[in-house]
């Protein structure tokens, strides 16, 4: 269920035929990335497939509301009345070059979108991560420590809760304490009015708040976008964070059960010190791996979250457009993710080949 | 290992008693309530007409309309929503549609997904790759994103009644397929190399009695563990659904992510109870399901299980794990079935 199994031919041993072929890390990265582009082109396909399945675009985005005439004058410039297949391998050659469309309701370039945008799902990313690794990793191996206790049962139905509560009723009960009955915290946005305004002054902003509140130079902004990324990001956070708690206990678990680890502990290592050293560091490779996994999850909970607390990001942009019934910008927006999605994994499958030589066979 | 032939008494091979009985300590009191938690859902989703105190589209009584945004107490225990549907019978009324997709949704994608696997295991050969690199293409998308793209699909982002519940079964069917194909593939290529199979080719037995008869029945026993874990993912994603507006409109059935997404403004200005409940049933039910998925998960593996009660089941069952980042490295999980074996 790893990353690691997702390619066939490259999953090593999974077919057969690549495992007697050996091969070192050079071959396997090619084989990986290689493996990069059925995956993209299949996705492309299906969702292709899938919404042209359900008429054309423009149909469904202002059909009803324009005379028939009209309505038969726009499909035919945009071309959607030609033979769906000619229309495919034009979606296809797009795509290829890197244009994605443009939406229907505000006529933008869906790559246009993509940058203005992904930069705030980016960065709302990057502080889930954050959250997450700072809950999962030393609970995962409190939660080992003591494992088959009370307390582990404990951290493990606290694991559980992180990932059985849907992301968008933590940010909301989040937003309900901490914002509205404490007001302590800011109830949306990426940042007050006032510091958007001032980081839109600077001369180079890059999107990600975080460094454009640091360009600032004022403290006041810092603290103001800083306050702003709480809440989404523990609300985001914790879903990937019970995952990775889950896991670390699991794998350290598995690694205190090993030969190496009987031979240290018979040599008188303390259990805490038998979790801290020993059996800590073989369990992170799995974690890594699963990181590839959580970028699915984490772009799905960020369209999620970012509805809830109104970060203007590509899931809010999404959900904007679904609203509003452009599926040429929806279609953009995940074909656009998928292509993330996939190269993200491949990254994740270097890294633990890099890191763990039994990967790459 | 030879064709398994079960010798345990009739009480210990039903699935979930034979776990409830094999399982210590914490172990026992995760999985018991877990079960009583899946229970209390279920038993809310048929018994919902009795239970409820109005109808998950009522806005009036004979006392007059509800009124909006009440708050809980007196004749409307939870309170009333934006819309003046009284909140505790729509929660109660919830768990009849998450129930209702749930089991429309696992055994949709568990007859697809079955036969897809047997067939892609079994024959091999080219269909067998290209199944497998598409499900594992579907597999790494993000579930709520293609679910979208279905919804889209079926029902033109409209939602009425049967639509609303079929096109959220339906879109979750096409995300959960993969996952029963990997694993009922995985088996099955496990199995076909076992003796008896071969032993069954040589009788002369024909391709169906041996895929069915002998590779089908010894590759099911991981079902119950994936059918837990997708069911309490059903949930999560039927919620997302309802939140970004897909949901089923509030005059055809009562959906909790729709209500969450209703009750956002509600949050601003301090009104509490019309997210909490919907959003609490949410949690219990995926919390109940999935404890039971991952007792059971555990239960399986026996170097998770606890010490003292190791021997009770081994060599029966396997390794086995299909919890969302569960054991993935090492022997064990899926990865060792499609791999060491």
């Amino acid at each position: 269920m790893t990353a690691l199994d997702t390619p066939v031919t490259g999953a090593p041993g999974s077919v057969g035929t690549s495992r007697a072929a050996g091969g070192g890390l050079g071959r396997y990265l090619l084989v990986r990335f290689l493996l990069i582009f059925p995956t993209v082109f299949i996705l492309v396909t299906l969702v292709f497939i899938l919404m042209r399945a359900s008429g054309d675009p423009i149909t469904a985005s202002v059909g009803g509301r324009l005379p028939a005439a009209q309505l038969q004058e726009r499909i035919h410039t945009a071309g959607y009345d030609r033979p769906i297949l000619i229309q495919y391998f034009e979606y296809l050659g797009q795509v290829a070059t890197g244009d994605f469309g443009r939406t229907l309701t505000d006529n933008r370039a869906i790559t246009e979108v993509l940058v203005t945008y992904g930069t705030a799902t980016l960065e709302l990313a990057v502080y889930a991560l954050v959250v997450a690794f700072a809950v999962g990793i030393p609970l995962g191996m409190l939660a080992a420590y003591i494992r088959d206790r009370w307390g582990d049962a404990v951290l493990r139905v606290f694991a559980i809760l992180c990932y059985a509560t849907p992301v968008f009723f933590a940010g909301l009960l989040l937003k309900l304490v901490f914002a509205v009955q404490l007001g302590l915290l800011p109830v949306y946005g990426r940042a007050s009015v006032a510091s958007e305004l001032q980081m839109q002054l600077l001369p180079s902003p890059t999107g990600i708040y975080l460094i454009d509140a640091m360009q600032t130079g004022d403290p006041a902004v810092l603290q103001d976008v800083l306050r702003h990324a709480v809440l989404p990001a523990i609300a985001l956070g914790l879903l990937t964070g019970g995952v990775f708690l889950r896991l670390v206990r699991t794998n350290v678990i598995g690694t205190l059960g090993t030969d190496y680890v009987t031979s240290a502990r018979s040599r008188g290592v303390g259990e805490f010190r038998l979790v801290r050293t020993h059996a800590y560091r073989p369990a992170l490779v799995p974690i890594i791996t699963v990181i590839g996994l959580q970028v699915a999850l984490l772009l799905g909970g960020a369209v999620l979250t970012e509805t809830t607390f109104e970060w203007k990001g590509l899931g809010f942009q999404l959900t904007h457009y679904l609203q509003a019934r452009d599926f040429v910008a929806v279609q953009g927006i995940v074909v656009l993710l998928a292509v993330i999605v996939a190269v993200t994994n491949f990254v994740v499958d270097v890294i633990a080949a890099l890191i763990d030589p039994r990967v790459r066979y | 290992m030879a064709a398994p032939i079960d010798r345990r008494r009739l009480i210990d091979r039903i699935p979930v008693v034979h776990q409830v009985r094999q399982s210590v300590g914490v172990q026992r009191f995760m999985l018991v309530a877990g079960l009583v938690l899946t229970a209390i859902f279920v038993l809310a989703a048929i018994l919902a007409p009795v239970l409820a105190p109005y109808g998950y589209s009522q806005l009036r009584d004979s006392n007059g309309s509800f009124g909006a945004q009440q708050p809980p107490g007196g004749e409307h225990l939870l309170g009333t929503t934006s819309g003046g549907y009284d909140v505790l019978a729509r929660v109660i009324w919830g768990s009849q549609t998450a129930l209702l997709v749930i089991v429309v949704a696992v055994a949709l994608s568990i007859v697809a997904g079955v036969a897809l696997g047997l067939v892609s295991g079994y024959f091999g050969g080219w269909i067998d790759r290209i199944l497998v690199v598409v499900a594992d293409a579907i597999y790494a998308f993000p579930t709520l994103l293609l679910a979208i793209v279905m919804a889209i699909v079926i029902s033109g982002g409209q939602s009425s009644l049967f639509g609303g519940v079929f096109a959220a079964a339906i879109s979750l069917t096409v995300v959960y397929i993969p996952q029963y194909f990997r694993v009922i593939r995985a088996e099955t290529v496990r199995i076909k190399g076992e003796a008896f199979v071969e032993s069954a080719r040589v009788i002369g037995a024909s391709t169906s009695r041996v895929m069915f008869r002998h590779v089908l029945r010894n590759a099911t026993r991981t079902l119950p563990l994936i059918f837990t874990l997708n069911s309490s993912e059903a949930i999560l994603t039927l919620a997302g659904l309802g939140f970004l507006g897909f949901g089923i409109e509030p005059s055809s059935a009562a959906e909790w992510g729709y209500d969450l997404n209703k009750s956002i403004s509600d949050v601003t200005s301090g009104i509490w109870w019309t997210s909490l409940f919907p959003g609490l049933a949410i949690v219990f039910v995926v919390l109940g399901i999935t404890l039971v998925g991952e007792s059971l998960n555990d239960l399986a593996d026996p170097r998770l299980r606890g010490r003292r009660s190791v021997a009770a089941a081994s060599g029966l069952v396997g390794e086995t794990s299909v919890v969302p980042g569960g054991v993935l490295s090492a022997p064990g999980g899926i990865d060792g079935l499609e791999r060491a074996r």
